[in-house]
């Protein structure tokens, strides 16, 4: 049987055709094949959330994904999220609360964090939730623990918090 | 990586058949454990089935007042399902402690249960490990056991089980529910599913060659205070050094399941029993027969204190 195959997915936005070997993840295919470099290469393994994306509105590690196993599927990079001049407001809080410093966790934090305010107005409940049979609190504890899969190197984590709290706040 | 063939079948017939006439053929749902093996080529498959277009990602009520979970149900979708919140709480709070939100986002219930029973040394293709090559030695034995298992073990393998998820079904009871290749259909408790390692540590569990899991069901709600408590070295995302699944009824009888401590969810009926005596008497039964090394004999100390916190909140 054939080790290679054609797939069909939707990336920011824009349908994209690719011809990928099997073993291609959904990581490699954005960044080797489609040129999307803001997505980041961390680990590999999903210890480090550098390669979060967001694949049908839930945030999923790409390095632990097969490409040929999203034909279909709507991926949102932190290309699609914001550009220059055009900025997500989880973007430009990350600017202005200076939450990184070497940027590489960056583009997987804010897609990760752009999902967990989703997440929590969801009512998808996580480990610090109080009372599982209330709504989900929209709290900086909450947002700390669902961020545990972000792994910032440079320790800019109380400015990554402070970001997320503010782009919260602004929405709740 | 091996190369490898892939295919989505559309029933769970063709994917059991397609499984069982190839040795070397995996099934693939949430790929979080396996992809990640297979980078390091200690899983080879040479064909992946992809099972996730098989519709299995609901949540029935069953007619005993129970649930059936689909296999494909996402953690993630299991941990905020009403009925499990507000009836089988354990089972929410013991997913919300495993993994990471990306994680528990494609982590199925079915691959859960089938993530590698493993440690550090079955990831190190440098050294012997039983488990990734039968017969070439134990290397934890000797080695850094301070995460290893304490009971139940084996001189082939010390190795645990790191599922949150499936100490929580093994205090629920849960059952889980198969497809054979030949198409019967078979019910195992989740307490005969897990292996313990004995001479074959690396069969994990009852599942044939080609055997497909397509549910897991929980009894009818069991009352009582739901508890799981999780001891870590992180605050978050980290495997268990142990953990204790825990339904406490208001009289204080109640049932119980240790994780981080064996090859597979630990759970005595004679513990239960022991459970409205207290922490100590319940776990002495618990570990009665734990043999750790020096560097993991903490946990036996340590699963008897996280009981008594559990049982302790319970009363709270």
């Amino acid at each position: 049987m054939a080790h290679t195959s054609g797939i069909s997915l939707k990336v920011n936005g824009d349908v994209r055709n690719l011809d990928v070997d099997n073993r291609t993840t959904l990581l490699d295919a954005l960044r080797e094949h489609l040129h999307l470099t803001g997505t980041k290469k961390g680990c590999d393994h999903g210890q480090c959330g550098a390669c979060t994306v967001i694949v049908d509105g839930r945030r999923i590690n790409s390095c632990l994904s097969l490409a040929v196993m999203h034909e279909g599927d709507e991926v949102t990079t932190i290309e699609g999220l914001g550009q220059p001049g055009n900025l997500h407001p989880m973007q430009a809080a990350f600017v202005k609360h200076d939450g990184f410093q070497c940027g590489y966790c960056t583009p997987g934090q804010i897609c990760s964090s752009v999902a967990v305010l989703e997440e929590i107005r969801a009512n998808i409940p996580s480990h610090v939730t109080g009372d599982l049979t209330a709504q989900a609190v929209m709290s900086e504890t909450e947002i700390r623990e669902r961020m545990s899969g972000n792994i910032c190197r440079c320790g800019a984590y109380s400015n990554i918090v402070e970001a997320i709290v503010e782009v919260a706040g602004a929405k709740a | 990586m091996k190369a490898f063939s892939y295919e989505r079948p559309s029933t769970v017939e063709a994917a059991a058949a397609s499984a069982a006439t190839n040795p070397d053929a995996k099934f693939i749902a949430g790929g979080t454990n396996l992809l990640d093996l297979m980078k390091l080529e200690i899983e080879r498959p040479t064909h992946l089935i992809d099972v996730n277009g098989l519709g299995l990602d609901k949540i029935e009520k069953t007619p005993d007042g129970g649930l059936r979970i689909g296999a494909l149900v996402r953690n993630t979708d299991l941990a905020a399902d009403e009925t499990v919140r507000h009836d089988h709480g354990l089972l929410s709070r013991a997913l919300l402690a495993g993994a990471s939100g990306q994680l528990r986002n494609k982590a199925t219930t079915a691959g859960n249960l089938l993530q590698r029973t493993r440690c550090p040394y079955f990831y190190d293709t440098a050294q012997p490990c039983n488990k990734r090559q039968p017969g070439s030695g134990c290397s934890a034995l000797g080695g850094f056991s301070r995460q290893h298992a304490v009971v139940g073990i084996s001189e082939a393998c010390i190795a645990t089980h790191p599922s949150d998820m499936a100490i929580a079904m093994r205090a629920l009871d849960a059952v889980v529910e198969t497809v054979k290749p030949d198409g019967s259909r078979h019910a195992v408790p989740i307490a005969d599913f897990h292996l313990l390692p004995g001479d074959t540590p690396h069969v994990e569990t009852a599942l044939e060659q080609g055997e497909f899991i397509t549910a897991v069901v929980l009894p009818a709600p069991v009352g009582g205070r739901h508890i799981y408590r999780k001891v870590r070295d992180r605050a978050s995302y980290a495997f268990a050094l142990v953990s204790v699944g825990a339904v406490i009824q208001p009289d204080g009888t109640g049932r119980v399941a240790v994780g981080g401590v064996a090859h597979k969810p630990w759970r005595m009926d004679a513990a239960d029993a022991e459970l409205s005596r207290g922490a100590k008497a319940a776990a002495g039964v618990l570990l009665a027969d734990a043999r750790p090394t020096e560097q993991n004999k903490f946990k036996v100390d340590l699963v008897e204190r996280t009981l008594g916190a559990v049982i302790a909140e319970a009363r709270g």
